[in-house]
């Protein structure tokens, strides 16, 4: 899933200051897994945003509202009977879903509500870790199912580096390196011979190094 | 502010907290009356949400009183709610709005002395610290 993280509430305040009514938009998909902005964040920022004005001496409106997916123009037209009512909007999507609700209602100022983060995966509970960075070409065949790209930081097409100690990256104990466990993977596969092919240098244009990128089915597209 | 009586939301679990309520009746133990008692199914099920609401409302103080540690009817649902208040207590701060006003507490069901003694307590901090800021903000 895309994760995010809200923005502090000082820098949402400074948006917001110059609008009276105001349309908080949440999300019902990735947003709402990793807690940062379903229906419940929605109701928490508008409470603290209310609260945080109303101590600076403003009374604000707040409508809130949260569209299943924010992402796809279908749902963000069901804004068309709420926007009027709004002087500015602000999303808690991620940046795909803020993109979408401002190019749709050009007249009306978008801000965003979280930071996007990156594409990541459950750990445990409350725990999200990247797992993906969305390359262009998949090489999670080759490496035992673990990604040398979205969890090395070096983006290591053959490693280790001399920085990997006792399966740790050198930029934090915390971090594990992901050739070593690309390495265990494969002795536990049997496939160490996998390990042994070098790979060469990456194409990055796959992976946005040729500018934004575009998916067209044809058989889907209009 | 010499007559400021303030609004507590007490939200008491239905295994520990509501019950020591009820035994701080029955053994006759005052407690002050501020204290508005709200009974749920588990201390971790008081949400953020519930929290923030309650200040937004009026409330000058708000506690979460759950099981003692360990003793929890749903396995861990205190040490969830204790985390939540640490999540929460750092989102009041952002709002503007003191985090001692909000504390969570525990108890077992036959602490009534307890009880009043936290709802004393929490009453007087709270008295001390005067309206909240949301409630005078509203009043102007």
């Amino acid at each position: 899933m895309i994760t995010a993280e809200r923005k502090p509430l000082e820098e949402l305040i400074e948006y917001i200051k110059p609008y009276k009514r105001i349309l908080l938009l949440g999300c019902n998909e990735c947003v709402t897994v990793c807690a940062a902005g379903g229906r419940k964040e929605v109701g928490l920022l508008a409470s603290g945003l209310q609260m945080a004005m109303l101590k600076n001496g403003k009374n604000i409106e707040i409508q809130q509202h949260t569209l299943e997916r924010q992402c796809d123009p279908e749902y963000v037209e069901e804004l068309v009977q709420m926007i009027d009512g709004a002087d500015a909007v602000m999303s808690m999507a991620c940046g795909c879903g803020v993109q979408q609700v401002a190019m749709r209602y050009k007249d009306k100022p978008v801000f965003p509500a979280v930071n996007t983060k990156f594409m990541g995966a459950s750990e445990r509970q409350g725990v999200w870790a990247e797992r993906c960075q969305g390359c262009g070409n998949c090489l999670l065949g080759a490496t035992g199912g673990i990604c040398p790209i979205a969890r090395c930081a070096k983006q290591l097409m053959n490693g280790p580096c001399g920085g990997s100690v006792t399966g740790h990256c050198e930029i934090s104990e915390d971090v594990d390196c992901a050739w070593q466990l690309i390495w265990d993977r494969l002795k536990a596969l049997g496939q160490t011979e996998r390990y042994l092919e070098i790979m060469p240098a990456k194409d990055w244009r796959p992976a946005g190094g040729s500018g934004p990128r575009k998916i067209i089915r044809e058989d889907l597209a209009e | 502010m010499e007559n400021f009586e303030p609004v507590i939301v007490a939200f008491c679990c239905h295994y520990c907290a509501y019950t020591a309520a009820d035994m701080a009746g029955s053994q006759r133990l005052p407690y002050p009356a501020n204290v508005k008692i709200i009974r749920v199914p588990c201390s971790g099920k008081v949400d953020a949400l519930h929290i923030v609401k309650a200040f937004e409302k009026g409330a000058d103080g708000v506690y979460v009183a759950g099981c003692l540690e360990g003793d929890c009817h749903f396995k861990n649902g205190n040490e969830r709610a204790a985390r939540r208040i640490d999540f929460v207590k750092k989102y009041l701060e952002e709002i503007g709005i003191e985090s001692e006003r909000l504390e969570m507490t525990t108890m077992s069901a036959g602490m009534g002395h307890r009880f009043a003694e936290v709802a004393t307590q929490m009453t007087e901090k709270i008295r001390a610290l005067g309206p909240s800021p949301v409630k005078a903000a509203q009043a102007a």
